[in-house]
């Protein structure tokens, strides 16, 4: 799949943000006024920019509201009503917290729960997929929840938790990396069995239907990526999880200890989710023998 | 709305004759040149006459090189547009409910004016059936021509898309596969319609007719059967000659 | 949950109104419903009702809007301002244009009009542009077949009088084997692509011949993967196979051909190889009661087919003895030409089985009662159910003229051409070659030529060489070389021209055919020899004058530019004077009109012509008075009388509009065409639908109609005779003798049976060295060079890789996106290879004219097309590789003189990607109308 900025943009720092709401809305760390306002600030900052960035990739933005309608079946709906939701509660929560100086604690968890959920919902846009093997599979929501929760407990610096969470997540992210590698032969798809003509033989295509790029191919097949997964799969998990890992076992941890862990975790993330994108392959690039 | 009918009285679509296309592309062109002043918005190409064109066509040839060991390869032209799935994955998961599957006939449609481009149904789709139109920014997608075969400001035999009328090869056909009895529902049992992407669980309604056995493929044992016809009258051309001589007179 | 959608308007209105024309984009010819709204182009599909595609449209025709409106128009006539080639040119006034042609033609017409050398491309106006160059005088003048069919027009006119290409069609309701040999997607596309789909409803076998499995081959139920070049090899030894098992139609053969017909076996005879006729002329035949030649028309006699007879002193032997003796030489076994054919010897006896099974097992008998010319009624018509049709892959070859006589001789001997089942011709075939004009060169200054142009010589009396034996025309058609060179040879000229061999030109006037490009072999030769000057700083060539519709790689390199008018915008007629769109149950023709008007300064071609004979005066061109007899084309159409009564076009002549093919002209010709859907038919009754060259109801029809003037049955030639006649004056008989350079080559190429020879450029190069064939084939959505300007074919078409062979691919150790350099005797070009098994073990091949020259056609000049398209035109020369003798030996086929395309040879390997651009890469043309818009979104304003 091709990996659109916006798209990974959208998923890394909106996943952030709610994973860092959900920390608030179960009060960690326990913070009121200033020190409220810049965690809400950039938790909201973080959920909010990462859900206009995905707008980016629309043909017509104007229209996203209508995105709200179909939260029956879709999980792009669902997302965004949980997302406004989430941040409708944890804003009134917020608002509350920093004016106010009161906590309503149900009210934390009920936002923290819709946070929660978001992530979910954004894990599902692409778990559902039977189309892409590599996402398809329930490690996907496991992976973007942990994602969530272990950058939101960094970002809310509870460390003890941040530490667990991370020595988890980059444990599974290799685990779902291995599994994935498997994924699209497990699920059984071949240029023959898309085909159907597998009974006469081993199929190869001998033209593309046009000698140019069309809509699939540049959305769908994005096989430059995957030449260079694996180095950059251990670049991933180092800045993901070794670094970060190795600085909050080892070293005391202050404000520009914390920005670096922060940052470099952020590093990991993103090529992860790089990777997420590119290393996936849509059944459709069978028919144009690209695998 | 995104959510599929229950099921539909008609299940419009088409049955693709893979022993008779010869890829000669006239679907792909007819069906660019009718969808892109009907149905919605044109179907734009970018960089027309540049270095990297790229168009929105809603259906397009493969081309495939089959071979199995010890026999000559076969090619084999591949059409592929929208199979019209009775489980389409592309509407379910439209977030605005533009993507539908109408009740009455079974085709799948987007409804462009709710359509926010996000590309997640293409995404959902296992046969590369929908393409995002870079300067529309919406999705866009066989509609096996709604806007024709209801028609009626066309004449009654030409009420059928625009890819069957115009097939030169008539590999392309069009019915309804919700009636046992139709064109492409017999025809579709007679030479062992195949499903694409079964495993999918899509349930397409479209069916692909397989290419028929090649004769220069395994001949094994067809020489004998028709060896008596060239069993030499003479062994030299003196004793043919005077066979002839008898054959002419017996004309 | 409930299910909600959209409410949907499912009859909107589809257009105001529909035009109904004839394609052009391509030379298939269907009819088509040009759907207009506000003014504009919305829709174009096939048109039911007309003949060739009955409905159908195949992918270029349906893309005929981006072709109209394709940003490569030419907008207005234009003078070169620049250096020729380098594409600057300044718009000019139409009267301006004239002005020039006039200055530069009319001082040749009085003084030297072989100094003008005209001839045209792809159109189908060859009735007109060979009437106006007649009457000009110049004896140059040819349309391009002689770089296209002219092998398989030769074969078929001489053999049976009517060709393959379009000039015919099995009988796809009744054939049940079909075989087609080096049919890609060239003429008659969508009638072949309609039959093959009858053919397979009915479960019929198609058995495809050619090196490269694709398209029709693709569907075929039996491919037979020829190497390239062999065909007629493959069809001898089927014939072999079939003659030994006693397997031919003999009733057939002595009824309709010319088997029984006796042939002078004196070496020392002035009529040696010719046939026997008496005092009257007729032939004769060698009675099979007594032994004595008798007139072949005499009532009752049994001719016989074998034996000798002795006629006045001299031995004569039956054709089909001779022919017998010859092909039942081992020399043409299976296994004797498995290798070489790249086919089984157990393969070709199959296949001839099957024929034979077929023909004789499977006959086809039809209750309908006819009569042949002799008065002889029949009260049944037998057919045998094998057909076939060939095209460009036997086409193009050096040895294509004798390749396709194989294949009609297989025809002819199965019983099975125009018999039901078998193949059949479309009016105003079939028709005798004796009927045919033969060439005329015969120059008057001041004066018209003294006759046709082109024909088909019957014997060296027929060529164009002047009383010292020097050439008359340009391209040196109809000369020793080339005797039988029936279309010309336009891939001479300009190579002839520039050398001034035989003699130098002042102007060159082209039409529709991009020479400097992908229409001529040594493509930068030729655009070397279109921009060479003379010492004084002149051109070579003086003048060239073009006219196209479009930016094409031509256009650079003319003086003068005459802006043609697209297909949707222009009269034309597709004449029964010239190709018409006949089918075999039909006499059909059919009109162009303006469907849209020009919205540029810009005239139809003919127009044109007809416009500039007027100017210069030409006879035919204006009345006694000097006045314009035409004022454009389309009163040509209607008011032009080749004969009396007979005109370009057949439908609704006479002054109430009621004759067919004869009448006079009706001026409401052209509304009734239209009224029609733009075309015309007349059926052909039930009893003269077959055996038409003998069915006494068919010749009867064609005469009423004016197909000719008087009934011309005709029988079949398995042996030419005027072959027989250029081979006795290269056996040193007669006074027109040839040099004696060529004496060999005539002995063995004007077989008057079929015969086989290996290709010249293998005979020519080491074989060793260069193992490869390499070809090209038209693609499905491409037609020549103009698909490229048209946006939705582009995108199918932008590139053309090099298809190798798995064993070559391997071999070479190529993988996916590699580059290879590929090399003939002439030139070496860089190319991408994508690897192919269904595909001749020995043959690469790419797709034709996709490579474009930067700068042209409106393209970007960083197209695909041009940095990754290629042409093998490159590596193809005009001449052969010189052989050591000093002579310049042509690479085209002896008898015809037809192009050989497809004798090249290559060698080939890997090459370093680097930059990813095919080699050669020619400097950009500056573009006469700029480049195409970067975005378009046609049917917006719909």
């Amino acid at each position: 799949m091709h990996p659109a900025p916006s798209v990974i943009i959208f998923t890394c720092i909106s996943g952030l943000g709610f994973g860092l709401l959900t920390f608030l809305g179960l009060n960690f760390p326990d913070v009121s006024g200033w020190t409220a306002f810049w965690f809400f600030f950039i938790a909201f900052g973080l959920a909010v920019g990462g859900l206009v960035s995905s707008t980016f990739h629309l043909g017509n933005p104007q229209r996203a509201w209508k995105a709200f309608s179909q939260w029956r079946t879709s999980w792009l709906s669902r997302e965004g009503v949980f997302a406004v939701l989430a941040l409708m509660v944890m804003g009134l929560y917020a608002l509350l917290v920093i004016f106010f100086d009161t906590k309503i604690a149900p009210l934390g968890w009920l936002g923290a729960a819709l946070s929660l959920i978001t992530a979910i919902c954004t894990s599902m846009i692409y778990g559902q997929m039977k189309t892409v093997p590599r996402w398809n599979m329930s490690s996907t929501p496991v992976l973007y929840v942990m994602y969530s929760l272990a950058g939101g407990a960094l970002l809310a610096g509870q460390m003890t938790a941040a530490l667990v969470l991370i020595v988890f997540l980059t444990g599974f992210q290799i685990y779902a990396w291995m599994q994935g590698d498997k994924r699209f032969d497990e699920a059984g798809h071949t240029i023959e069995s898309a085909t159907g003509l597998g009974n006469l033989g081993k199929v190869r295509l001998l033209e593309s239907p046009h000698s140019g790029e069309n809509y699939l191919t540049k959305e769908m097949i994005h096989k430059i990526g995957r030449k260079h997964a694996m180095k950059l799969r251990i670049i991933s998990a180092l800045f993901l999880g070794v670094l970060p890992i190795f600085v909050m076992t080892f070293m005391e941890v202050h404000h520009i200890g914390a920005a670096v862990l922060v940052i470099s975790h952020m590093i990991g993330l993103f090529i992860s989710r790089w990777l997420f994108f590119a290393e996936a392959e849509h059944v459709v690039g069978l028919y144009y023998d690209k695998r | 709305m995104t959510a599929l009918p229950a099921s539909t009285p008609k299940k419009l679509g088409l049955a693709i004759d893979l022993d008779i296309c010869v890829g000669c592309h006239a679907c792909v062109i007819n069906c660019k040149e009718w969808n892109t002043s009907n149905y919605g918005a044109p179907l734009g190409d970018q960089d027309a006459y540049g270095a990297n064109p790229v168009g929105t066509f809603l259906n397009r040839i493969h081309t495939f090189e089959v071979k199995a060991p010890e026999q000559p390869a076969q090619t084999v032209h591949f059409p592929k547009s929208c199979l019209h799935c009775e489980d389409a994955p592309c509407v379910t998961v439209c977030p605005t409910g533009a993507s539908y599957k109408r009740a009455e006939d079974g085709i799948v449609l987007v409804n462009e004016s709710d359509c926010i481009g996000c590309g997640l149904c293409a995404w959902a789709c296992p046969y590369g059936a929908r393409e995002l139109d870079a300067q529309e920014g919406v999705m866009k997608k066989c509609t096996l021509c709604v806007d024709r075969i209801y028609n009626e400001n066309l004449p009654e035999e030409d009420r059928e898309p625009a890819c069957v009328r115009t097939c030169p090869a008539n590999a392309r056909h069009f019915g309804d596969f919700a009636d046992p009895e139709s064109n492409v529902s017999k025809m579709s049992a007679e030479r062992g319609g195949l499903v694409l992407m079964e495993d999918q669980d899509t349930k397409p309604v479209n069916r692909y007719l397989p290419p028929r056995p090649k004769a220069d493929i395994q001949t094994d044992g067809d020489i004998d059967i028709l060896a008596p016809f060239l069993e030499p009258v003479a062994d030299t051309p003196k004793g043919l000659l005077g066979w002839l001589d008898k054959a002419l007179e017996a004309i | 949950m409930n299910h909600h959608q959209p409410d949907l308007d499912t009859s909107p209105e589809v257009s105001d109104e529909i035009r109904k024309t004839t394609c052009y984009m391509c030379a298939c010819r269907c009819g088509i419903n040009v759907h207009m709204k506000d003014g504009k182009v919305k829709y174009i599909e096939g048109n039911r009702d007309h003949p060739i595609n009955k409905g159908v449209l195949c992918a270029k025709g349906s893309a005929g809007i981006m072709q109209h409106y394709s940003p490569a128009r030419l907008k207005a006539p234009m003078k070169r301002v620049g250096e020729r080639g380098e594409g600057k040119f300044e718009e000019i006034s139409w009267d301006e244009a004239y002005e020039i042609a006039t200055k530069w033609l009319k001082p040749l017409r009085e003084k030297a009009p072989e100094k003008l050398a005209f001839f045209t491309g792809r159109d189908q106006s060859q009735s007109l542009t060979s009437m106006w160059a007649q009457n000009f005088g110049t004896p140059n003048y040819a349309a391009h077949g002689g770089f296209c069919s002219v092998n398989m027009a030769a074969a078929g006119i001489y053999t049976m009088g009517g060709a393959f290409w379009e000039f015919g069609a099995p009988d796809w309701e009744r054939t049940k084997m079909f075989m087609i040999f080096g049919v890609a997607e060239d003429h008659d596309s969508n009638p072949i692509k309609m039959g093959l789909s009858k053919l397979k409803e009915r479960g019929a076998k198609i058995v495809g011949v050619n090196p490269v499995r694709s398209g029709y081959n693709a569907i075929a139920d039996e491919w037979v993967g020829i190497t390239p070049g062999t065909d007629g090899l493959f069809v001898l030894s089927m014939i072999h196979v079939l003659l030994k098992a006693g397997k031919v139609d003999l009733e057939y053969l002595m009824r309709y051909t010319n088997a029984p017909m006796l042939v002078n076996m004196d070496p020392a005879s002035d009529e040696h190889g010719l046939l026997l006729r008496d005092a009257k002329g007729e032939f004769m035949v060698a009675d099979r009661k007594t032994g004595k030649p008798v007139s072949a028309t005499k009532k009752g006699v049994k001719p016989a087919f074998t034996g000798e007879v002795t006629h006045k002193g001299t031995k004569y032997t039956p054709v089909f003895q001779l022919m017998t003796e010859k092909y039942l030489s081992e020399d043409y076994a299976p296994e004797a030409v498995a290798e070489r054919c790249g086919i089984s010897a157990e393969t070709i006896r199959r296949l001839a089985a099957e024929l034979a099974h077929t023909a004789f097992e499977e006959e086809i008998v039809l209750d309908q009662p006819w009569t042949d010319w002799r008065g002889v009624k029949h009260d049944k018509m037998i057919g045998r159910p094998v057909s076939f049709h060939g095209m460009r892959g036997i086409s193009a070859h050096s040895n294509g003229f004798q390749t396709c006589r194989a294949i009609h001789l297989l025809q002819i001997i199965l019983g099975s051409v125009e018999v039901p089942g078998g193949y059949r011709f479309k009016p105003p075939y079939p028709k005798s070659v004796d009927i045919h004009p033969t060439p005329h060169s015969m120059v008057t200054p001041g004066g018209p030529l003294n006759g046709p142009h082109l024909g088909f010589p019957r014997g060296p009396e027929d060529l164009a060489l002047d009383a010292t034996g020097k050439p008359i025309r340009i391209d040196k058609a109809f000369t020793w070389e080339n005797p039988m060179s029936a279309h010309g040879m336009m891939h001479m000229v300009i190579s002839n021209a520039h050398a001034g061999d035989p003699y130098k030109i002042d102007t060159l006037f082209m039409y529709m055919a991009n020479m400097s490009w992908n229409s001529s072999m040594n493509s930068r030769g030729v655009m070397d020899m279109l921009t060479d000057k003379n010492e004084d700083g002149g051109y070579v060539i003086p003048h060239i004058i073009y006219s196209d519709a479009y930016s094409s790689e031509m256009v650079a390199y003319a003086d003068l530019i005459f802006p043609d008018t697209t297909y949707l915008e222009r009269h034309d007629c597709i004449s029964l004077l010239d190709r018409p769109i006949s089918e075999p149950e039909a006499m059909c023709d059919s009109i162009r009109w303006p469907v849209v008007e020009p919205d540029r300064d810009v005239r139809g071609f003919q127009t044109v012509v007809i416009q500039l004979g007027a100017k210069l005066g030409l006879p035919g061109f204006v009345d006694e008075n000097g006045d314009a007899l035409y004022k454009d084309y389309a009163d040509y159409m209607v008011n032009h009388q080749r004969r009396p009564g007979v005109g370009p076009l057949a439908g609704w002549r006479g002054k109430d509009g009621s004759g067919s093919g004869r009448g006079e002209p009706n001026p409401e010709q052209l509304d009734k065409y239209i009224e029609n859907g733009g075309f015309y038919m007349d059926h052909i009754p039930e009893d003269a639908m077959f055996f038409k060259p003998w069915n006494k109801a068919y010749q009867d029809w064609a005469v009423e109609r004016g197909l000719f003037d008087k009934p011309s049955p005709y029988l079949f030639n398995l042996y030419v005779e005027p072959m027989a006649k250029f081979r006795l004056a290269a056996e040193g008989k007669g006074d027109i003798q040839p040099p004696e350079h060529l004496r060999e080559q005539l002995l063995t190429c004007m077989d008057p049976f079929p015969t086989w020879w290996q290709p010249f450029e293998e005979q020519g190069v080491n074989c060793d060295e260069y193992p490869l064939h390499a070809l090209t084939q038209r693609p499905a959505a491409m037609y020549h060079s103009w698909g490229s300007q048209n946006a939705w074919l582009r995108q199918i078409h932008g590139t053309n890789p090099l298809y190798v062979s798995g064993d070559v691919f391997e071999k070479h150790g190529f993988n996916e996106g590699d580059w290879a350099y590929l090399t003939s005797h002439h030139g070496k070009i860089k190319v991408p290879v994508v690897r192919m098994d269904a595909l001749n073990p020995k043959t690469v091949w790419t797709w034709n004219a996709i490579g474009k020259r930067k700068g042209a056609w409106a393209l970007d000049e960083n197209a695909p097309e041009a940095t990754k398209g290629f042409l093998l035109n490159h590596l193809i020369h005009e001449l052969l590789p010189p052989k050591g003798d000093g002579l310049r030996w042509s690479n085209s086929d002896p008898i015809t003189g037809q192009a050989a395309w497809y004798d090249l040879r290559v060698k080939i390997e890997k090459a370093p990607a680097e930059d990813q651009v095919s080699q050669p890469s020619m400097p950009a043309q500056t573009s006469p109308v700029g480049q195409g818009p970067k975005d378009i979104a046609y049917g917006e304003e719909f």
